[in-house]
């Protein structure tokens, strides 16, 4: 998670093992690499491509993958700017603040990564289920959260809210308030403190915790599958429609979609190292 | 401008680390807040500036009751002790900043701000840095840097933390003498916080003496050096010898020709330069024995044992211009007689 690790900058002695050993452990990593990473990545590609360049494009614009696509989007768009707005205030209280609960909230952050994301589509489906705490007024004001986009916005929200504090808070802890204080004392307003001083300091984090949110909120299966209800063209995303293809022994458009869904990580991916590498530069 | 505190407190969850400190600074002073770690200088020093608030007391600057005030409307200039530079800015956007952030009817223009930032840097004598960033500037420039950047706001006050903390010895006693000259070109009301006396006593034209929150002593260099108000600060300004009537060193202080007072409650400190020494021995004169000594350039130290009624050895501190140790021919071991010139008399 901390972005900030950079590998040893030169080999130590000291720590140098014999050959053998050296080799021995760099040929089981990359082996490892090879069978679990590339193989599985390679396999969608392949599956996806087994029809041919047709077959592939055709199963891209059925109208289900491309609802699937849209609603993946839409829950992206919604779920990351909230997250990253809540990440960012998250991390100035935690850091720059004393408040009684500082702690509980410091560690209630995580919640989202220790729960399995099954637990927390359930918590959702109590909550404004039909069976629900909220459940007997949202039908009565004709409100429909579970089995409907918002619920699946919901549930991702949850899931995905760690991520930029979690990048956020360490960071700004290190870097400590003193330049802020100076820019205070400086004659600065609070507003030209956080976009002048602040935000350039944690900027590189701050778009790493995003990516990631945006990685994840894409990407999310679990908690999603329990409150969507897979209505097909209503309330699939693509993880969801990657599942019911498969399903339904449509292997071209299921491998297509999940084709899609690992292009977005390995974008991800490349993002995330030129990131590393910009912060590392600072 | 004037700064007047009226019976601050502050306290740190239990921890008090101001109690009632009331405080008067002249306009055009040059004030060291002196003390050691943890005697609530730095706090006092955050409460003017107000990056913090006092739980109670007010702060006065000029005349002005500006307790209530935020840090951004109060026109003072703080140098943070970790210099707290822009990290993502160039020298010349440091010193510019607080220009840039004034609202748009008082901000001047960019080409008066580049006039203006050239000339603080020019003041400073860092101008061939303006386009560097601060990472790329030794402790010494980084200081300088931050001081411009304070000044270009025109601060009626300005407050420096440990100004001299972070650096190299040789730099800090340039940027004394510096700091000095400027504030004398300047003539803005200064307090700086510092933990080293000799730091208080060469660049300060006053000293507050500060210990577990309460002012011990306010005055002149000259002022807490020779009239020390209490223990606390004679043996926090300056080296000193402490001698305790109450364990016997009555007849033996008799005999060094210091006049003893009667009650036996007092103790007696003395400074390492107030006492003089002779290879001469007589009958009922102080005796001790020359244990080392050291070369401190201009001056020796001197490290004599005085023996106790009880056997035991105590340390006492001398120090003698280069000059007169030599003319006086003693070695290590020898036995020499005391004398003290003068001592400060505590409870």
């Amino acid at each position: 998670m901390n972005a900030l690790s950079h590998p040893a900058a030169k080999q130590r002695y000291a720590l140098t093992d014999p050959f053998w050993v050296r080799w021995g452990l760099i040929t089981t990593a990359l082996l490892f690499i090879a069978m679990f990473l590339c193989l599985p990545l390679g396999i969608v590609l392949i599956e996806a491509f087994s029809k041919g360049w047709q077959a592939y494009n055709a199963a891209l614009m059925q109208p289900d993958t491309l609802s699937a696509l849209r609603l993946t989007m839409l829950t992206a768009a919604v779920t990351v700017p909230l997250n990253t707005v809540f990440g960012v205030a998250a991390a100035w209280a935690i850091t720059r603040f004393e408040f009684p609960g500082k702690s509980l909230l410091t560690t209630l952050i995580d919640l989202p990564f220790s729960v399995s994301p099954v637990i927390s589509g359930l918590i959702f489906v109590l909550m404004f289920g039909a069976q629900g705490w909220f459940g007997e007024w949202l039908i009565a004001h004709d409100i429909k959260i579970i089995f409907a986009v918002p619920g699946i916005i919901l549930a991702t929200l949850f899931i995905t809210f760690p991520f930029v504090a979690r990048e956020l808070i360490p960071l700004m802890q290190e870097m400590g308030s003193e330049e802020e204080e100076a820019a205070l004392s400086l004659g600065a307003t609070g507003w030209q403190m956080f976009s002048q001083i602040t935000l350039p300091n944690i900027k590189w984090a701050l778009l790493y915790g995003v990516l990631l949110c945006n990685a994840r909120a894409m990407g999310e299966f679990g908690a999603v599958s329990v409150v969507s209800g897979h209505i097909r063209g209503l309330t699939n995303t693509l993880p969801l429609h990657v599942e019911v293809s498969y399903n339904e022994y449509d292997f071209v458009a299921a491998f297509a979609s999940a084709s899609i869904l690992a292009g977005l990580a390995i974008v991800t991916l490349i993002l995330k190292s030129l990131l590393e590498w910009k912060q590392g530069k600072h | 401008m004037s700064i007047l505190l009226t019976n601050i407190s502050k306290n740190f969850g239990r921890f008090a680390a101001l109690h009632n400190v009331s405080l008067e600074i002249p306009e055009g002073e040059l004030v060291a807040l002196l003390g050691p770690s943890g005697c609530g200088k730095t706090t006092l020093l955050r409460i003017i500036a107000g990056l913090d608030q006092p739980d109670s007391g007010r702060v006065n600057l000029n005349g002005e009751d500006k307790t209530d005030q935020h840090v951004s409307d109060r026109g003072i200039g703080f140098v943070f002790q970790h210099y707290a530079l822009f990290r993502h800015m160039t020298v010349f956007d440091n010193v510019a900043f607080g220009l840039r952030v004034k609202p748009k009817n008082l901000r001047p223009s960019e080409a008066d701000i580049s006039k203006k930032v050239h000339t603080l840097l020019d003041l400073v004598q860092l101008d061939w840095l303006h386009d560097r960033f601060p990472d790329q500037l030794s402790g010494g420039q980084r200081q300088r840097i931050a001081l411009a950047r304070a000044l270009a706001v025109e601060p009626n006050v300005l407050l420096l933390d440990e100004p001299f903390g972070a650096l190299d010895a040789s730099v800090r006693k340039d940027l004394r003498q510096w700091l000095r000259h400027l504030h004398h070109d300047l003539n803005v009301t200064s307090i700086f916080v510092t933990h080293d006396q000799e730091e208080a006593m060469e660049v300060a034209s006053r000293i507050v003496v500060l210990n577990q929150g309460n002012i011990e002593q306010q005055g002149s260099p000259s002022d807490i050096y020779d009239h020390p108000a209490n223990a606390f600060v004679s043996r926090f300004i300056g080296q000193t010898n402490i001698f305790d009537l109450q364990q016997e060193d009555s007849f033996w202080l008799k005999n060094s020709g210091l006049p003893v007072p009667q009650q036996t409650s007092k103790v007696a400190h003395v400074r390492p330069h107030d006492i003089e020494l002779s290879k001469i021995l007589t009958e009922g004169s102080a005796q001790a024995v020359l244990k080392d000594w050291q070369h401190l350039g201009a001056l020796i130290r001197i490290e004599l044992l005085k023996q106790e009624p009880n056997g035991s050895f105590t340390t006492i501190y001398a120090e003698m211009p280069n000059e007169q140790f030599k003319q006086l021919q003693v070695n290590n071991g020898d036995t020499v007689s005391v004398r003290i010139r003068n001592a400060h008399w505590f409870h």
